[in-house]
């Protein structure tokens, strides 16, 4: 009991609502994340996953509600704060989104020239590249343009890019969709071997129950905007509500 | 009845893009004298369009010239008034053709360029990726671009006009036996600067039209794949539509100051 005081809420959201036009994507939404935790957030498509998580890192306004990142009140931010705190952030995008006039390299060194204009210290990019790539077993395509890469090596550069200055959250957007079934599985065991080197607290949009049964310590069923329900893995999958079975089921 | 209302709807989206535009203006104009200042990527940018436009910007000009003098000779001839070539060539490149003629090829080229680049990063959530990395996607990419056109497009127009007169040179060197020393003699000395300046002030405007309506139509598209080629189709139409506005206002003010 005092052990589960002790952990810290690194994310919290409170009633977030979120609508376009007369389409109400979030109805009062809500999620913490603990220090160290991975939540998966299931759903279908459709159900406002991506806005929710895009409302997280400032890419969308949140109608209403609360959204605070290390006491942080996201929502009421500037914008050089905002820029501030989302260096504590990784972002790995459903499509990989890596600039794609851009050597694998200069992908890499992109947030590092911002967070060095910002910061005004010389991080060692060289180093902090390689090393990026060497936990993404890419160090072999530093010079390639993502264009010469696999779908695959593309995600696995867009999770060494998220994760080179280290951030303390990690937002998954989907991360194994369009891979092939081992390719998806490498990406689960990478997204695994990420989160106990960097000591990260993780969100996962997934639609892949094998990624939420490995990689899960919680999962928050998302249906129609709205928080349905949120358990492990085990007790999700032997639920035997049938909104809960049809995610579940093969 | 819905007639009306598509007429309505549509002058509604119209007049809904006009300000869109004028608040994306605005914004750029916000954000340009903001630090940081992204100059390695403004150069990458006047690299990209200035020395990749050069080719197209002088087949063009070049073509523009042989043309413009074949199709005019005949007509001076009948006059007897063939040594007025040299005067009518230049003056009508300098002043109008040149401009007009280069700024819409580089609006086909470089406009639709932009709406395509930025409408597919925006597609493929690469914009979304800047941003959240801590980096002013706007300023990044689109002061960047509509400055580089801005800077790049009268430097073209130059060269493009440059061109142009030396292809009505050949023309009238092979078929009037008009020397190079005395066709240029002839050209500087009928050219002024109330034909100079104007038509190179405009041409900054030409090039501001072109990177703001391309970025707009780029930076705002939405609609997947299929967006992608309508921002860089409406890119086009769009600024050609814009420079032919922009010319009339600039001849119109250009005749109240120098009584062309």
């Amino acid at each position: 009991m005092s052990q589960e005081k002790n952990i810290k809420t690194v994310l919290e959201i409170k009633n977030l609502n979120k609508s376009f036009g007369d389409n109400h994507v979030l109805k009062n939404f809500n999620l913490k994340l603990q220090e160290g935790e991975n939540l998966v957030i299931m759903g279908k498509s459709g159900s406002g996953k991506s806005v929710m998580i895009k409302c997280l890192v400032g890419l969308m306004a949140a109608d209403s509600g609360s959204i605070k990142i290390h006491d942080f009140e996201i929502t009421t931010l500037g914008n050089k704060e905002l820029n501030v705190l989302r260096t504590e952030i990784g972002f790995l995008f459903q499509g990989s989104a890596l600039y794609d006039s851009m050597t694998v390299r200069e992908n890499l060194e992109f947030p590092l020239r911002r967070h060095n204009l910002k910061t005004k210290k010389d991080l060692n990019a060289d180093a902090l590249v390689a090393e990026a790539l060497k936990n993404v077993g890419l160090s072999q395509a530093i010079d390639l343009m993502p264009v010469e890469l696999s779908g695959g090596m593309q995600r696995r550069v867009a999770l060494a890019r998220a994760l080179i200055l280290k951030p303390k959250i990690m937002l998954y957007d989907e991360p194994t969709t369009g891979l092939d079934p081992i390719t998806a599985k490498e990406i689960i065991q990478l997204m695994r071997h990420i989160q106990t080197q960097y000591k990260t607290s993780s969100i996962i949009i997934t639609h892949d129950v094998d990624c939420a049964r490995v990689i899960s310590n919680r999962i928050l069923l998302l249906i129609d905007g709205t928080n349905y329900i949120e358990g492990t893995y085990s007790e999700l999958s032997n639920s035997t509500n049938p909104k809960v079975k049809a995610f579940f089921k093969n | 009845m819905i007639a009306t209302k598509t007429i309505q709807d549509k002058m509604f989206s119209f007049f809904n893009q006009i300000g869109d535009i004028s608040f994306f203006a605005i914004r750029f104009f916000k954000e340009v004298f903001t630090k940081p200042f992204e100059w390695k990527e403004l150069i990458r940018q006047c690299y990209n369009i200035g020395n990749k436009s050069i080719l197209l910007v002088s087949v063009t000009g070049f073509i523009l010239g042989l043309v413009f003098t074949l199709q005019s000779r005949p007509t001076l001839m009948e006059f007897g008034a063939e040594s007025w070539m040299p005067s009518m060539v230049s003056i009508s490149i300098v002043r109008e053709i040149g401009p007009v003629i280069i700024a819409l090829i580089c609006a086909g080229r470089i406009g639709s360029g932009i709406g395509a680049e930025l409408g597919s990063m925006k597609v493929t959530e690469q914009i979304d990726a800047m941003e959240v990395s801590g980096t002013n996607p706007f300023k990044y990419l689109v002061v960047t671009r509509i400055l580089a056109t801005t800077l790049m497009l009268p430097l073209l127009i130059i060269i493009g006009d440059a061109v142009a007169l030396l292809g009505s040179a050949i023309i009238e060197y092979l078929k009037g036996d008009v020397s190079f020393l005395l066709y240029f003699n002839k050209v500087f000395d009928a050219l002024q600067f109330s034909d100079i300046i104007p038509a190179t002030v405009k041409s900054f405007y030409f090039g501001f039209a072109i990177g703001l309506v391309g970025c707009y139509k780029g930076y705002n598209c939405a609609k997947g794949t299929v967006g992608v080629g309508e921002a860089s189709n409406a890119a086009v139409v769009y600024t050609s539509m814009l420079l032919f506005i922009i010319d009339f206002i600039a001849v119109f003010i250009t005749d109240i100051f120098f009584e062309v």
